[in-house]
């Protein structure tokens, strides 16, 4: 176990919007990490992120109040696109963001030569799980963070500490997130764009439900029909990799991927700390206001509670999770499911 | 927090609900035009949000009330109307649910993802126009329900309250 003194358990936590990453900043947020309106970032949703005047007078707010911002560019840039994603960091430089949080090595590599003083976070897109991958973009590029892929266990995460030279962030709360991230074309197959080019996974443009007289629901992406809900089924995001299909051998139904269900760790916060997990991470800067100050609230007095030495107060946050269900996933033993 | 609850079930028709449907939509018609002009002027910035489904139109259906709503947020031609329920026009979107589970959504006081996941909340139509909607609305700080009922003086006050009251009670309960 570490000393008390070297826990620092950095709550990082979303901000889809300029209202989001004030609460989330007054909930208790020590960092908050957000995008802009484009393609530099895995949530390029309608309607959400930030415009250069808006992520200004979000740093701000955050640095005025003691908390971090981390500006996510966490796609890949298409061969020959790679501008937007340079003029993204030097933006964020210009504007003093914290860090930078990245996927793509072409961009880690531009970002290091060009803005060395800003720290680099490798994105969980990155999908790096092996000491000897995270090695690698530490030396190359002057990794300070890696944000570990939601698929190991805790003795794993202990093992991957002991052999990197740098922190180590992991998901605490939100999506289950089990594909092998960065790599997941599923998105791509039916609507031609990408999750990780384009930063859309499951395009709202996309998806329509369909309700139909009997009380079921059908969830559409680009047409094609991938789950639909009894009258009294909770739902989940309208995303392939959550989809219910019928096969011959399974006539009724099944998820042939993963379920819609919530990560929830809040009851192993003492053992990834003792794992030597430096920051914790909540999904979801897709959610609203709602969630944010909920969510950030909880885990701020859980974390707090754990510093001083005090059993962790758990809020039940099983209403904001997908599916109504939660999980903890890997992070407690591979065989969750 | 309260979780929001199941909407399957249909509306009872009764005798008559036609005739009050219409005449609701005549009475509450003045009020929702000052609503939606207050809204506008006091938050300008939610309309760079809704991009080009500001020439979206909405239908919201607070399952409750005899009538339903069509929203258009065209700053050119902004418009929120009273629409009978035997006469509901064809919209781009719509979205369904209990009258103040859609009040609690416009402030930020429930989570829409969250309302979906438990079926409190049915969405229609064009998922990107109810997407932008939702995040346009929820990157608005303070309450707009809480400015408009002000707009009507201490008995707006009073009855916002009492309905927050008995959404409370009536959750607690099921």
């Amino acid at each position: 176990m570490q000393d008390r003194d070297d826990v620092l358990a950095e709550l990082i936590c979303p901000a889809g919007t300029p209202a989001a990453l004030r609460t989330a900043v007054d909930a208790g947020a020590d960092a908050v990490y957000c995008g802009l309106q484009n393609a530099t970032n895995a949530r390029n949703f309608p309607g959400l992120n930030f415009t250069p005047d808006e992520l200004a007078e979000a740093v701000r707010y955050a640095h005025a109040r003691g908390v971090k911002v981390l500006l996510a560019l966490n796609t890949y840039p298409p061969a020959g696109k790679v501008a937007l994603w340079r003029e993204a960091a030097d933006l964020g430089a210009r504007l003093g963001v914290d860090a930078f949080i990245v996927a793509d090595m072409g961009v880690a590599d531009y970002i290091a030569r060009t803005h060395p003083s800003v720290r680099l976070h490798l994105s969980v897109q990155a999908a790096a799980s092996s000491p000897e991958a995270i090695r690698y973009y530490c030396e190359h590029f002057r990794v300070k963070r890696v944000v570990l892929p939601r698929i190991l266990t805790i003795p794993e995460i202990r093992a991957i500490r002991r052999e990197i030279p740098c922190e180590i962030e992991t998901f605490i709360f939100g999506n289950h997130g089990l594909m092998v991230e960065g790599r997941c074309s599923l998105t791509n197959y039916l609507t031609g764009q990408s999750t990780n080019m384009d930063g859309v996974c499951s395009p709202a443009s996309a998806v329509e439900y369909i309700r139909h007289p009997d009380g079921t629901m059908s969830a559409m992406l680009a047409g094609f029909t991938i789950d639909r809900f009894g009258a009294d089924d909770k739902a989940g995001y309208p995303t392939i990799c959550k989809g219910r299909y019928q096969a011959p051998h399974r006539p009724e139904g099944y998820y042939a991927f993963e379920e819609p269900i919530s990560l929830n760790l809040s009851r192993l916060l003492p053992d990834l700390i003792s794992a030597g997990v430096h920051a914790f991470k909540i999904e979801g800067r897709q959610r609203s206001k709602s969630y944010v100050r909920n969510v950030v609230a909880s885990f701020r007095k859980a974390v707090d509670d754990i510093r001083a030495g005090r059993p962790a107060n758990i809020v039940d946050l099983i209403a904001l999770t997908e599916g109504q269900k939660e999980t903890q996933g890997a992070f407690e033993t591979k065989k969750w499911r | 927090m309260p979780h929001a609850k199941s909407i399957r079930q249909e509306r009872a028709r009764f005798p008559g609900a036609d005739a009050l449907s219409r005449v609701s939509c005549v009475l509450v018609q003045p009020v929702l035009t000052r609503i939606v002009r207050n809204v506008a002027d006091k938050h300008p910035s939610l309309f760079a949000r809704l991009g080009e489904h500001q020439a979206t139109t909405y239908l919201i259906d607070p399952v409750e009330l005899p009538f339903s709503l069509l929203l258009r947020p065209d700053p050119e031609a902004l418009s929120l109307q009273a629409v009978p329920r035997d006469r509901l026009p064809q919209a781009g979107a719509s979205i369904r649910g209990k009258f103040l589970l859609l009040l609690r959504l416009i402030d930020a006081g429930e989570d829409g993802d969250a309302a979906f996941f438990s079926r409190g909340l049915d969405i229609a139509g064009n998922t990107e126009a109810v997407v932008r909607l939702r995040n346009a609305l929820d990157d608005i700080d303070g309450s707009i329900v809480e400015d408009c009922a002000s707009m009507f003086g201490a008995p707006g006050r009073l009855i916002l309250q009492q309905l927050r009251k008995t959404y409370g009670q009536a959750n607690a309960r099921s």
